[in-house]
This record gives structure tokens, C-alpha cells and sequence, in this order.
């Protein structure tokens, strides 16, 4: 589903962030990526939605040849992969509905299947009752599951978060990752970027450890494998 | 584009440009300045150039008798101006009623040169068969006896044409100093309110919205201040114009000249006007979009 081969992200200023990097993902998978700072875990994700471009190598997310792609297809890779980050990025003058409405407007869903599909997404991260309210009425969690409820919304087949919890506090944390995993259930790959050992310890994926711009280690119901 | 699409845009636009209220408003103002400068330039212009070419298109050379020529004198100027190369007619104008036209036109006030204070001359007005001809006619005129003076459309023409050139070179500096203002305060309106949006722009990136998507409000808000800013300065110059032309026609009354009729004029021009100010408003926006807006 995802695959990387010998890819490389060499920025302007001369870091190389990615260094020979090679990974597949198949749809439905659960994975962590973990590492010290300054890894290029955040790279290495952004490649996957091409928000960066990689300098070397192959990067393809399904139908998607994300190095050789035109600009103008990259709309149309975006609808099948969603974001979520750690500031959560909610628009504060719209109220709950309409953040969540706004991502499907803005790529031309029809009005009755917005309606119901923010419904649906509300109530899968539990916060229905609070569809009125504005971003800074609401609890860093609370605005976290609306930022994954609208990661989610046009039903993308991945969705990646980085760092998801690392504005959280661990039982806001461990809510999300309940969230995470239901999304996971029900067929979507989740790529996780995170610092949280205990998170990964205890709820175990595969595991993708970055160093250096490579993958050194990439384990089956891995551990987070670093101090704190 | 779906009808909801564009409808959503329109108001997001509208949304803008009453956010950026003052800034809307001078775009708005410059745009609604250069189009009344342009248009007044042009209604002018364009009316100089119907006269000119009128006059030009005028067959008639005006030959002033000498006063002191007596009946035979001017019996005979006129078989030899009707003998000239490419006369049709020769008709003759007492001074009494070259003095009624005057004051036809211009007023009451030149009635006091009546009876002997009487300024003006006798004339043959002297159709050539066609406008080209009216030039040597009036040469072979001047050199018959008992000619005070020849006058003819021509001369007049080819002045009018030389000071439209100059007037016109002049006014498109100005104007096109005025264009570059108001695409200027449009651009940088339309900077503000892809600045103000920023976050909005991220998230409909990554949601995938096409880049069209994302710039049409832009585009829109700007060519909207176009569209506003070219009503004003329109509605002015119609009921202008309409005004003028009624005083025009009473003056112009009775002779070959006439000042171009509203009716299809004020609808080119005011067409022309909205559509200008429309593509002033896309250019300027266009280039805020360019420059800010990464996509
Ligand atoms: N836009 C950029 N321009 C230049 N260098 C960058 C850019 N983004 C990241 N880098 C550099 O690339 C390297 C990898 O950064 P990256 O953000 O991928 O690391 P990370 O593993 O996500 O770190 P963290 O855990 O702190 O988020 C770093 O050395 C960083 O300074
Ligand atoms: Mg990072």
C-alpha cells in the first residue's frame, strides 16, 4: 500500500533528513514511528502526503507515484490520506460541525452526505453533544478527536498523526489511541509519529525506529526501545 | 463549476471584502477614480473624433465676398467659382442670415451686431463633389478677385486630429498611472485577505481542495471590487453624458455636425468601463495570488 525504496529528502539547506530510507506498509497496518529528535520521523511522513518531495528514490502510496506526480494530481492523492498534528490546526471562528463540514465542502461533497458523514465521524470519536461548541470552548483532547474526526471524514484509506498526544495529557492520551484503533479496525492503515514510550509499550503495532534518516529497526508488536 | 461551488466561493469572497473594509473601500475608490477619468477621456475623445471626421466629410468651402465688391462683382465670382474643377454647387448666404445661424446657435446675445454693426461677410458656400476636393477648390478660390477669405472643413479636420493626438498622449500616461494604482491597492487587499486565511488555506491543502478551488475567492473578491468600483464612475458618466449631449444637439442644430447619440454609445462605453474594471480587479488579485498564495 505504502512503499519507499532507497528514498532520500535532502533539504535546501543542506541537512540530509532522509538518508537511503526503505519501508513497506500494506493497507490496514498500525505503525509507529519512533526515534530521537531530529531523526527525520516528521520527513520521513510528510513524504507519504507530499508535503515534501523526496530528492532520491521511490515513494508510491497506492495508485500514487508520489516522485513522479503532477502538482495538480496531488488534491486527489491528499483525499486518500489524512492528517492529523499535534496542534491539532482546528479553524477557531467555526464551530465543531462546520471544521469538520469544512473539509468536505472544500472538495465539493455533496451537502446531504456531508450532514450525515459528520454525524457519523462525531459520534465514532465521541463528542456529538459538543457539535455547537467552538475550538476554544474544548479540551485539548476534545479538539484533538475533532481534528482526527476531520482527518477522517472524506474516509481516507491512511491516516497520519504525528505526534498526536504530544500536547496530551496520558489518560487524554490513551482516549485517542482508543480512537486511533477503532479507525484502524475498521480498515484504515494508521502511521503514527510519537515520542510516547508508554503508549507503544502498551499498545503494541509495528514499530519503525528512525535514526539518522533510516530505518534501523522495524518490529512486529515492537517496543518503543528508547529512554523516556 | 457546480452552482453550489460557486456560490460558496461568491460568499466567501463577499466575506472578505467586508472584513478588509477600509482597504476594500479605497480599492474600490481608486478603481472608481481611474474609471471616471477613462471615461470621461474617452466620451470626449471619441466625440472630437466624430466632429473631425464630420468636418473632414464635409464637401463645403466657405468663400467670404469682399465687402467691398459690388452686385456685378459678385455675380461674376460666382459663375467663376461655379466653373472651378469639381464644383457641384454654389449657393450664396446673405451676411443678414449668416448672422441668424449665429444666433441661432449660440444665443441672443449676437443679436446687438445687427444691421450695419453686422461683422460677418457675404458668402458662396461651394460644395465640391467630394471632401478630397474641398483642399484645391479652396486653393483656386483664394486666388479669384473680390475673395476676402476661403475657409474649409479640411484645415479645421487635420487641427482637431493633431490636438486629439497630443491631448490623447497625455491622457493615456496619467490614465495608465491611475491603472497601475488601482491594481496596486487591489493586490495588496487581496495579500491581506490570503494572509488573514492562512490557516484555512493549510487545512484545505491537505484536505485536498484543487488549487482552483482554493484561488477562485481570491480571484473573485478582486474582480468584484472591479465590478463596484466601475458602477459609480458608469452611472455618473451616463447622466453626464445624457446632459451634455442635450445642450450639444441644441447648438449643433442645423449644421452637418452632430455628438454621438447615447443610445448605443453610453452602452459601449459603460460596458466597456465594467469590463475594465473587472480586469483590473483579476490583475491585481492575480498577482496577490502568485505571490502569496503557494499552490
Ligand atoms: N523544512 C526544513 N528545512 C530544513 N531542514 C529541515 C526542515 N525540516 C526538518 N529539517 C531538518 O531535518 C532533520 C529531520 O527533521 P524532522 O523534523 O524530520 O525530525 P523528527 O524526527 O521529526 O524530529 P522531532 O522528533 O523533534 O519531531 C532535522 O535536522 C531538521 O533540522
Ligand atoms: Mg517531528
Amino acid at each position: 500500500m505504502i512503499e519507499m525504496i532507497n528514498v532520500y529528502k535532502k533539504y535546501p539547506n543542506g541537512i540530509t533528513a532522509v538518508n537511503g530510507l526503505n519501508v513497506r506498509i500494506e493497507q490496514g497496518e498500525f505503525a509507529y514511528v519512533v526515534g530521537p529528535s531530529g531523526a527525520g520521523k516528521s520527513t520521513f511522513i510528510k513524504m507519504m502526503y507530499r508535503e515534501e518531495i523526496a530528492t532520491k528514490g521511490t515513494i508510491k502510496v497506492g495508485e500514487f507515484d508520489l516522485v513522479n506526480m503532477k502538482d495538480k494530481d496531488i488534491p486527489y492523492l491528499r483525499r486518500h490520506v489524512g492528517v492529523v498534528f499535534q496542534d491539532f490546526k482546528l479553524l477557531p471562528r467555526l464551530t465543531v460541525y462546520e471544521n469538520i463540514a469544512y473539509a468536505m465542502e472544500v472538495v465539493e461533497k455533496n451537502p446531504k452526505v456531508i450532514k450525515k458523514r459528520v454525524l457519523e465521524v462525531l459520534d465514532l470519536v465521541g463528542l456529538k453533544h459538543k457539535i455547537r461548541m467552538f475550538p476554544n470552548e474544548l479540551s485539548g483532547g476534545e479538539q484533538q478527536r475533532i481534528a482526527i474526526a476531520r482527518a477522517i471524514a472524506n474516509m481516507p484509506r491512511v491516516l497520519i498523526a504525528d505526534e498526536p498526544t504530544g500536547n496530551l495529557d496520558p489518560d487524554t492520551s490513551m482516549e485517542i489511541m482508543a480512537i486511533l484503533e477503532q479507525i484502524n479496525t475498521q480498515g484504515t492503515t494508521v502511521i503514527m509519529a510519537t515520542h510516547n514510550s508508554q503508549i507503544v509499550n502498551v499498545v503494541k503495532h509495528r514499530v519503525l525506529a528512525v535514526e539518522n534518516g533510516r530505518i534501523v529497526r522495524d518490529q512486529l508488536e515492537g517496543d518503543y526501545g528508547y529512554e523516556g | 463549476m457546480k452552482v453550489r461551488t460557486l456560490k460558496r466561493h461568491l460568499i466567501e469572497s463577499l466575506k472578505s471584502l467586508k472584513r478588509n473594509g477600509w482597504m476594500s473601500l479605497a480599492a474600490i475608490s481608486a478603481v472608481a477614480v481611474t474609471l471616471l477619468l477613462v471615461g470621461s477621456f474617452v466620451a470626449m475623445l471619441m466625440n472630437v473624433n466624430k466632429l473631425a471626421t464630420d468636418i473632414e466629410n464635409d464637401v463645403s468651402v466657405r468663400v467670404y465676398i469682399d465687402l467691398a465688391a459690388d452686385e456685378k462683382e459678385q455675380k461674376k465670382l460666382e459663375t467663376e467659382l461655379s466653373t472651378l474643377k469639381n464644383v457641384d454647387t454654389v449657393e450664396f448666404s446673405s451676411r443678414e442670415s449668416e448672422l441668424k445661424q449665429v444666433v441661432g446657435s449660440y444665443g441672443n446675445e449676437f443679436n446687438l451686431f445687427q444691421g450695419d454693426d453686422n461683422p460677418l461677410y457675404d458668402v458662396f458656400i461651394v460644395n465640391t463633389d467630394s471632401p478630397e476636393n474641398t483642399a484645391a477648390v479652396a486653393k483656386k478660390a483664394e486666388a479669384l478677385e473680390n475673395v476676402a477669405k476661403v475657409n474649409y472643413g479640411g484645415a479645421t479636420a487635420d487641427n482637431l486630429f493633431k490636438t486629439m493626438n497630443t491631448v490623447r498622449n497625455v491622457g493615456v500616461i496619467i490614465i495608465g498611472a491611475l491603472v497601475l494604482t488601482a491594481v496596486f491597492l487591489i493586490s495588496n487587499t487581496i495579500r491581506i485577505t490570503i494572509m488573514s486565511r492562512r490557516t484555512e488555506i493549510e487545512i484545505m491543502k491537505l484536505v485536498g481542495a484543487t488549487n482552483w478551488f482554493i484561488r477562485w475567492p481570491f480571484l473573485i473578491e478582486g474582480a468584484l471590487i472591479g465590478f463596484i468600483g466601475s458602477f459609480i464612475p458608469v452611472a455618473f458618466i451616463s447622466f453626464l453624458y445624457v446632459t451634455i449631449y442635450d445642450i450639444g444637439t441644441t447648438y449643433l442644430s442645423g449644421t452637418y455636425f452632430a455628438l454621438l447619440t447615447p443610445s448605443p454609445f453610453l452602452f459601449q462605453i459603460g460596458s466597456a468601463m465594467l469590463a475594465i474594471g473587472i480586469v483590473i480587479g483579476a490583475i491585481g488579485s492575480s498577482i496577490s495570488i502568485r505571490r502569496f498564495l503557494k499552490v
